[in-house]
């Protein structure tokens, strides 16, 4: 890993047209991942996607267009869903980071993977990990009261294999199970 | 992304002082960090300010509110002041972006997205307003999503934002901070026309940090809507949208205020269009005859042209709905 740090770095203290004093490489960079707290070595313009999948090794969350545009990198800052693509790493010190993989307890699954795994919400899996964070962070919201409004409101995430029916069958039910709508 | 340094900010004092030359802020950098990856811009520092005391919506003295300019987009628009007051701004923050981007993005950085042009973004194209003097190239381009009011030879560009057409309704003012003091903006003079320097989408100077927006008592909580009419339902950004408000006496309109989205390089409204309306009786010929005003001088550029006839159904539509609609709190 910290080969790869290195030469990040590098370009950085380098490149032309940038007063070379003032970009300030690596610093320490504290976040808390999943209820961990982790101490990385991240130059500022790391994306948050970016420092899970490279320097944590959490590749669940996925880089789909990396412009906030597919909702592949949906994670639950707070517990409010947001584009891991769009924000800096060095901008979420402080947070409570939840990831795919903070979601599962132990063996057991959490109901919103349950039920896409009952309902084949997905065919190739890419957009999954997105899609089910940003469905705990719809049914956080508590806004939704329709099948309708999950449609509207999982709009941010896109999936190309077209499971979306299925994908709102299994946020529907796991809604129903938990009385969040009539 | 180019390479930048980085420093948070604790207090006002210290985030203005820090914003020199090659530094830009950043809140929810929903759009600033997605230029940056397309290097479009390329700011040396960046200023985090999310940690500022400008996380809140107040009451005001005149019966209005004044939202901190660090309130995330879906925040304010879920806000009860907001929902009961002024739903016409929670409509059309709701009709904006995805649910992911309304947490992050705040009601200042709304302010200051820059247009989605596809010449704006694609750095191997001439684009006047990310490189001055290089030339336009959606005028004779592809430019189904651009202006079809007050462009200028310069640019065609739009302002993308849904937010920004329910304020220019309200009549908002934007407070600004700099080192230098702070003042108040209409908002109807904060964003600006192309003319010959489209590269300044707004009057906002070098040095000035937007603290808060401020909504007069007024809200029009009883006739209102945001119609907006896009490529799909959801997550797209509007070819036309419209924000209706209206005071009705029985069916006499006794005050009105209407604004176009997607078809300016700012939030387009006409306030003397809008005094045609009033002391009028809210029927489909008087709201045609506007739309008819309104549109008057539009101009299209081929693949745009379509937006002015839409442009006029989509005012008319907005103003029967709004006519129609009761604001059930």
């Amino acid at each position: 890993m910290s080969a790869i740090l290195e030469t990040e770095m590098l370009p950085g203290v380098s490149s032309p047209g940038v007063a070379a004093p003032s970009v300030s490489p690596t610093s320490l960079i504290t976040l808390k991942i999943n209820g961990v707290e982790k101490k990385l070595p991240l130059a500022p313009w790391t994306t948050l996607l970016d420092a899970l999948r490279e320097h944590m090794d959490l590749t669940g969350t996925k880089k789909g267009c990396d412009h906030g545009q597919c909702g592949a990198c949906t994670v639950l800052v707070n517990g409010k869903r947001i584009n891991s693509c769009l924000t800096l790493a060095v901008m979420q010190e402080g947070n409570e980071i939840t990831t795919i993989e903070g979601l599962a307890k132990g063996e057991e699954l959490h109901p919103l993977q349950e039920a896409f795994v009952e309902h084949d919400a997905f065919q190739c899996g890419y957009c999954t990990p997105g899609q089910i964070c940003s469905a705990i962070g719809l049914m956080n919201e508590g806004k939704a009261q329709s099948r309708a409004d999950i449609r509207e409101l999982m709009s941010g995430n896109l999936c190309r294999c077209g499971a979306y029916s299925n994908i709102v069958d299994a946020i529907d039910q796991v809604m129903n199970e938990r009385g969040k709508h009539a | 992304m180019n390479p930048f340094s980085y420093t948070r900010a604790y207090g006002l004092d210290t985030a203005v002082e820090e914003k020199v030359d090659g530094a830009d802020f950043v809140a929810g950098g929903t759009n600033l960090i997605d230029l940056m990856k397309e290097n479009v811009t390329h700011p040396q520092h960046l200023i985090d300010i999310n940690h500022l005391p400008l996380q809140e919506i107040e009451e005001t003295e005149s019966g209005g509110i004044r939202m901190g300019a660090l309130m995330r987009n879906a925040d304010t628009a879920y806000h009860p002041l907001v929902e009961q007051r002024y739903p016409l701004l929670a409509q059309a923050i709701l009709a904006g972006a995805s649910p992911q981007l309304r947490n992050m993005a705040t009601d200042g950085g709304n302010l200051m997205q820059r247009t989605r042009c596809y010449y704006f973004y694609d750095t191997a194209t001439p684009c006047n307003k990310r490189e001055p003097g290089s030339g336009c190239s959606a005028i004779n381009g592809f430019n189904r999503i651009h202006a079809i009011l007050g462009h200028s030879e310069s640019c065609i560009a739009t302002h993308p934002s849904d937010m920004c057409v329910a304020l220019a309704a309200l009549d908002a003012t934007v407070h600004v901070k700099s080192k230098r003091g702070e003042r108040s903006i209409p908002f109807l003079e904060f964003h600006r026309l192309p003319g010959d320097t489209p590269h300044l989408d707004n009057t906002l100077q070098a040095d000035e940090l937007i603290t808060a927006i401020e909504l007069p008592a007024k809200g029009f909580a009883d006739h209102y809507t945001y119609v907006k009419i896009r490529d799909r339902q959801s997550y797209a950004f509007a070819l036309v949208s419209v924000a209706a408000a209206l005071e009705l006496d029985g069916t006499t309109i006794t005050d009105v205020r209407l604004a176009l989205g997607g078809v300016a390089h700012k939030p387009w409204r006409d306030t003397q269009a809008e005094t045609l309306l009033k002391g009028k009786q809210a029927t489909r010929e008087n709201f045609q005859q506007v739309a008819e005003s309104i549109l008057a001088n539009a101009q299209g550029f081929g693949h745009n042209t379509f937006k002015i006839e839409l442009a006029k159904r989509a005012i008319v539509r907005a103003l029967l709905e709004a006519t129609q609609n009761e604001h059930k709190s």
